[in-house]
């Protein structure tokens, strides 16, 4: 890091580019909330990148006044990690899509969580392709009609917590474009972990896919449908925080609090990863009678693995230190040589 | 003891056949370093099944290693060997027509017997050692695992362990019989074995079992001399392709001061240059076996952008599949290089076997108009400094450039005048300077002489900016739709490769006079059989010259005025006619293609007999 960081504001990070998703996109939300996240971090411009691949998300590097690149569609992961390997000090956030990242990218993706350099994923969700003009994602619930199924849709979805998890990540958390403050905390959790952060930011896409995530995020129903995750704290939701949720072995059951006790409900451990487990699946149809309500926050935290950038250069460090360093002359010449006169 | 006629030669060339599970590679190689510490000139060729362990016994499992050495220049592995190791009849099989008439079969008769006979789909009456069909050939039968078995019965060790060591019976005996000093050898037993005295031990009295059953046996009656090769002073050791293309990137890493980046997936005939740089990360190589090709190009991309020298590596099929990305490291024009050993395609193809049919492909293989810098080795050792060339226009251009060798010089060796690293072309690298506010705003596109734009590393201050694979306005590297702006930028990343012509030696006769009736004009791992072939033809009185391509992608800016000397040039390729192609229609000539896609080298005679067909 450079010395003292001088203070900056968001609009710092604001590039002169014209920001140009369609009026009304989630995206706008995301780009304000990393613009007002960053100034927070204490540390200089020039030491973050934003590494996209291709899709609507994607352009979001071109309006960030940082180092930036777009690079090609799935693999800003593998573009990330060759960057933070050989430079660990950078900052390094990945912008991706739900087609992106789990799509055409999905193996760089499974590959980036099980390595987990010190870098931060946001993975901007909208269950919908956009910049092609609306087929159905990965994420698309199934019987999904869009131009490429003018039948429905016949994949079944991705669910990515379950899937990040399923790949060892070590920081997991779902948030929304529509709740900035949380997507705030979130951003800044995933920025403060040290190993990769996948971040699922559900975000509406207006024009294809309207409305995907509106009982989630709209104030009459957000209430009953959403389980806002706190470290620590029991698992409790409903329009009056009536409800909660308590485990029958590994079995999580809703309950009435006017009926049972807060103190028997699931208290959240960010550490535990068989809950965590759990809470992933927590992915039910919000239509279907007795569906449980779909979580929010940080679901899973392991800060005992070490990062693939510390392990990447620790060992250069090691062979420098054992070896001493390379002579070109001596590696050239080899251990046997002959002279002709 | 016998007395024994020494016979002075001046080349031989000796096959080494047998099962993959043989150790034909390992006696080869061993064969290979003793006689280049003695001083002979050498070229190999390493021919094995793609198998790892294919079927024992079975012509599909046969695993040769040819060498050619020799006390004058030596430029190819041979066409025909002069001695023939076989370990099993499938061996013979394979390879008997590949020996002179009159040639020394060496056979372990062990390998002949009912089973091995029928695995090779030879009826028993047909065996070889047991009718006339090998009466044009000087016949050695040995029963080779007999002769180990009980030189190794006190050893403690089991048969199978036991049968392991027949390969350096054979070793021993070639050694003897060609005066060879055996030291090195025993020293690479004793540290391949450290851990096991027993097998470190067994291996060393069968090879010296060898060594004596040549010294005490009637069965030769001569020893051949082969005196040393009169060579360019200088100091010399042996070298692999593969092997030198990764110390040619160390080079490069070491001269330009940056820290080495490979980003790869293991792919034949191009891991063992991931597995020789895995070694040296005390030199600041970083390697990375990403998860797979394209993995292995973006994650160089991403070093790229933040500094270090970078480089991917792969063959034909996973070029293939990191197309998509040299065509972004060309938008973003940052250094980039590209290594493709190639093999024979399309598609899996003949992972082992060597073809130069990748060219084509890396001239045009990318969507758009997506000029790429392109090099070619033309020998083992010269895998070093073109890999070397490659990082330097990289880094000095700002531009992607593939460096491409093939599974033919990759795995074959030969002596090598090594240089010294002070001697070495310097590579001179900057990156953009820090910028204050007030400071003239940083334009990431703006061009150097060479067209070539700044290194701009994250995390220098004030140089923040934003690059990517849609197209660029020139100058500010802001997004651009402009119409004109396309067709300028299209142009401009043509011209920036076409000036790399001024920064590479220009074109030269390897071989010959600067005009005449027929010029050779080859590229790549066919140096040698053109190079042998054309001493031939002009020892026969032929007005034929020779000239070799290492810079492919430009051109060197000479080259039309040399292919204008001559009444033909005859094209020599691996494969179904690629340069020529790009000769043609570059420099209006009717040249001449000679093709052969076997997966085999070229024969020198079979160039030589081309040529006389043409000017007969």
């Amino acid at each position: 890091m450079t010395d003292v960081a001088e203070k900056l504001s968001s609009k710092d990070f604001a590039s002169d580019q014209e920001v140009r998703w369609c009026p009304g996109c989630g995206d706008y939300s995301i780009l304000k909330q990393v613009q007002t996240v960053l100034p927070e971090l204490d540390r200089p411009r020039e030491e973050f990148v934003f590494i996209s691949g291709i899709g609507c998300s994607s352009r979001f590097p071109y309006y960030m006044d940082t180092f930036g690149m777009h690079s090609i569609h799935g693999r800003a992961t593998a573009v990330a990690t060759g960057l933070k390997a050989t430079r660990p000090e950078l900052s390094v956030w990945i912008i991706t899509g739900d087609g992106d990242a789990l799509s055409i990218g999905g193996n760089h993706f499974i590959h980036l969580l099980r390595r987990n350099p010190d870098v931060n994923v946001l993975l901007f969700n909208n269950q919908i392709y956009g910049l092609t003009k609306g087929q159905y994602s990965p994420t698309s619930e199934q019987g999904k009609v869009t131009k490429s199924t003018p039948m429905g849709s016949l994949d079944y979805p991705f669910n990515p917590i379950a899937l990040s998890l399923g790949a060892d990540a070590t920081f997991v958390a779902r948030s929304m474009d529509r709740d900035p403050k949380h997507l705030q905390m979130v951003i800044k959790r995933g920025y403060q972990h040290a190993g990769t952060s996948l971040v699922e930011i559900y975000q509406n896409c207006n024009v294809f896919n309207d409305g995907a995530f509106e009982v989630f995020t709209e104030k009459s129903s957000k209430k009953l449908e959403t389980l806002m995750l706190e470290n620590g704290k029991p698992l409790v939701f409903g329009e009056n925080n009536d409800k909660g949720i308590k485990l029958d072995g590994f079995k999580p059951i809703i309950v009435d609090l006017n009926d049972a006790s807060v103190n028997d409900l699931w208290i959240h451990d960010e550490e535990d990863l068989v809950k965590a487990t759990i809470l992933s699946r927590f992915y039910d149809d919000p239509s279907v009678e007795g569906h449980f309500p779909r979580p929010f926050g940080v679901f899973y935290v392991n800060n005992k693995k070490a990062t693939f950038d510390q392990l990447f250069n620790d060992q250069i460090a090691y062979a420098k230190e054992t070896f001493g360093k390379g002579d070109l002359d001596k590696l050239i010449a080899g251990k046997e040589t002959w002279v002709v006169n | 003891m016998t007395a024994h006629i020494d016979k002075e030669i001046e080349s031989v060339v000796i096959r080494f056949a047998g099962d993959s599970g043989d150790g034909m590679q390992l006696t080869g190689t061993q064969f290979t370093n003793s006689t280049a510490l003695f001083g002979n000139d050498l070229a190999t060729f390493p021919d094995f099944p793609a198998e790892i362990r294919a079927p024992l016994g079975t012509l599909a499992g046969v695993s040769g290693f040819q060498i050619h050495f020799g006390s004058t220049r030596v430029y190819t592995p041979g066409d025909q060997c002069d001695v023939l190791v076989v370990m099993n009849v499938a061996a013979l099989k394979v390879n008997l027509n590949g020996l002179k008439k009159g040639g020394v079969i060496i056979v372990n008769t062990d390998g002949f017997d009912a089973k091995n006979l029928r695995l090779a789909n030879v009826p028993e009456a047909d065996n070889p050692l047991k009718n006339d069909s090998l009466s044009e050939y000087d016949v050695k039968s040995i029963d080779v695992t007999k002769i180990t078995r009980t030189a190794l019965a006190e050893s403690g060790l089991g048969t199978k362990e036991i049968d392991r060591c027949k390969n350096m019976f054979v070793l021993g005996l070639i050694y003897w019989m060609y005066h060879r000093d055996m030291d090195n050898t025993i020293d690479f037993i004793k540290a391949k074995f450290k851990k096991n005295e027993a097998v470190m031990n067994a291996n060393i009295k069968v090879l010296t079992a060898g060594w004596n059953y040549g010294e005490t046996t009637e069965m030769f009656a001569n020893r051949f001399v082969v005196s040393r090769a009169k060579m360019d002073p200088g100091v010399y050791r042996g070298i692999m392709g593969n092997q030198a293309a990764a110390y040619g990137l160390i080079a490069a890493s070491v001269k330009s001061g940056l820290p080495l980046f490979y980003g790869t997936y293991p792919i034949t005939p191009a891991s063992d240059i991931l597995h020789e740089l895995s070694k040296y990360k005390n030199f600041d190589i970083k390697t990375f076996q990403a998860e797979d090709e394209i993995a292995g190009i973006c994650s160089a991309i991403g070093a790229s952008f933040g500094g270090s020298l970078a480089i991917t590596g792969s063959s034909g099929p996973g070029i293939a599949l990191k197309t998509e990305a040299i065509g972004l490291a060309t938008m973003l024009e940052l250094p980039l290089v590209v290594v493709n050993i190639q093999r024979a395609g399309p598609s899996t193809g003949l992972p082992t076997k060597t073809e130069q049919s990748d060219l084509l492909q890396s001239f045009y293989g990318r969507n758009g108009e997506c000029p790429v810098v392109i090099l070619a080795a033309q020998s083992p050792a010269d895998c070093f400094i073109m890999a070397y060339e490659a990082c330097r226009i990289a880094l000095e251009h700002m531009i992607p450039v593939f460096f491409l060798s093939d599974g033919y010089i990759a795995n074959g060796a030969e002596p090598w005048k090594f240089p010294n690293s002070a001697d070495l072309p310097a590579i001179s690298v900057a990156f953009a300077e820090a910028r204050n506010k007030g400071d003239e705003p940083f334009m990431p596109y703006l061009r150097d002489e060479k067209l070539g734009r700044p290194w701009a590393l994250p995390g220098t201050k004030g140089l923040e900016h934003r690059i990517g694979g849609l197209e660029k306005q020139n100058i500010t590297g802001n997004i651009s739709y402009d119409a004109v702006n396309h067709e300028n930028m299209v142009k401009l990343r043509q011209e920036k490769v076409d000036r790399v012509a001024n920064y590479i030696p220009a074109q030269e006769i390897d071989n010959g006079p600067a005009e005449g009736d027929v010029l050779l004009l080859g590229w790549g791992g066919t140096y040698g059989a053109l190079k042998t072939a054309t001493l031939q033809l002009r020892g026969m009185g032929y007005n034929v010259s020779h000239a070799h391509l290492r810079y492919l992608n430009p051109f060197p800016s000479n080259l039309g005025e040399i292919l204008s000397k001559f009444k033909k040039v005859v094209i020599p390729e691996l494969n179904n006619g690629q340069l020529v192609k790009i000769i043609r229609d570059k420099y209006f000539i009717d040249a001449i293609p000679y093709n052969k896609i076997q997966g085999q080298p070229f024969m020198a005679a079979e160039v030589v007999a081309k040529i006389k067909e043409i000017l007969d």
